[in-house]
């Protein structure tokens, strides 16, 4: 019955976003986000996740380049990389990751190369975990859009 | 709805604003965003668009006064179609920073009556102080909710109608009220009588109302201060809901 998939897709979606709120993953920046979608605008979220993954990845990448070179001293480049990295996630509601920026820069105003790498490492962990669970959650809301046009096709 | 003061000051408000002419209420807010991340500025775009403003957003102090028409000493005269009504940039940019921009706009006689908001993710109190005295509006701190938009959308409607001789009171009794009514900022719809120290579930209508102001436990208490003493500052959101 479409009504009963209906039904769970949405507990999908609650279950999931509640488990990324418990963790502290997201915080409400996000639930800010999802208040600005409506019918005008009704895929506002997963825009500007999918910019901010984007970015990300370029972040996330210069900053492992400048930490991999051996010559390596330019803190301060890699304190602007943080910075924006800090900044956008912050803007999503990405609070882990915005709280493992935070140590990173203490470590990069420390000079302390060994720190960074840590925190470096970390960011990429979590940031891969996020990617993973809003992709799932944009699919669970992409099934749901689905079975409502299937359910209700006059409406479109 | 709660019958305390603050409610009332703002549903007046309100009424006032229906009370403008229709020229008033019919043009939307200009809004000129500046900022250097792709994110941000969708964010904002969306916030003040949702919030029945034009917007134009640029990602840098550089193209914002190359916008206004200020950067290459020609007549303004040509821009006058894209009348501005409000200027929010973000604090750190590469290049001119938001403060820069912010002095150039206040050096401006075309322009320096526009208010310039300033956005910024850290909650430095010199920055702050920095900007507020060089005649910047306000300083949110990000990220940016549509409760703050809000806000700003309020007393920059306001100020059209007083005047700018008013400014400067208009300035303190803002940031006077915004002590008094940010508490409730972080759920647009809630109403002011909700406690600030309660946890978020709180329902409004069990709250006993207050008389103005109402009770303010962890906010600053000199609200008329524009130097914000700690993390409580005016200028930053008390959140209601603390998840820590």
């Amino acid at each position: 019955m479409l009504g009963l998939a209906a039904d769970r897709l949405r507990a999908d979606t609650n279950r999931l976003l509640a488990f990324l709120f418990h963790q502290g993953i997201l915080d409400e920046q996000f639930l800010q986000l999802q208040q600005l979608e409506d019918e005008t605008s009704p895929n506002f979220v997963s825009e500007v996740v999918n910019i901010y993954f984007h970015e990300s990845e370029k972040l996330l990448r210069n900053l492992r380049s400048l930490l991999m070179d051996k010559e390596f001293s330019d803190y301060n480049k890699m304190g602007i990389h943080l910075n924006q990295f800090m900044g956008s996630s912050s803007s999503i509601g990405a609070k882990r990751i915005r709280n493992v920026c935070v140590a990173f820069r203490a470590a990069s105003e420390q000079n302390n190369r060994a720190g960074c790498l840590r925190a470096l490492e970390l960011l990429e962990h979590e940031y891969c975990f996020l990617k993973n669970k809003l992709h799932e959650l944009f699919q669970i809301q992409q099934q749901r859009a689905l079975a409502a046009a299937v359910r209700y096709p006059m409406q479109n | 709805m709660a019958r305390d003061g603050g409610v009332t000051w703002r549903r007046t408000e309100k009424i006032d604003r229906f009370n403008l002419s229709a020229a008033d209420t019919a043009e939307e807010l200009h809004v000129l965003a500046v900022d250097d991340s792709l994110v941000d500025r969708k964010v904002i775009e969306r916030l003040l668009r949702i919030s029945s403003c034009k917007v134009t957003a640029v990602d840098s102090g550089i193209r914002a006064l190359q916008f206004l028409g200020l950067d290459e000493e020609k007549n303004s005269n040509g821009f006058n179609d894209l009348k501005v009504d409000l200027i929010i940039t973000d604090y750190c940019m590469p290049g001119m920073t938001g403060y820069e921009l912010l002095k150039k706009v206040k050096e401006s006689s075309v322009f320096r009556e526009i208010p310039v908001v300033i956005m910024s993710s850290e909650n430095v109190l010199a920055r702050i102080d920095r900007c507020l005295e060089e005649g910047a509006e306000d300083f949110i701190v990000k990220p940016v909710k549509l409760s703050d938009v809000k806000r700003i959308k309020d007393y920059t409607t306001r100020e059209f109608r007083v005047g700018e001789e008013e400014r400067t009171r208009k300035g303190i009794n803002k940031r006077k009220q915004r002590d008094s009514f940010d508490l409730s900022s972080s759920s647009p719809p809630s109403i002011l009588s909700s406690s600030p120290v309660s946890s978020s579930s709180s329902s409004p209508e069990s709250q006993s109302p207050s008389p103005s102001p109402p009770s303010i436990p962890s906010a600053s208490s000199a609200p008329s201060s524009p130097s914000p003493i700690d993390s409580h500052s005016p200028t930053r959101r008390v959140k209601t809901t603390s998840s820590e």
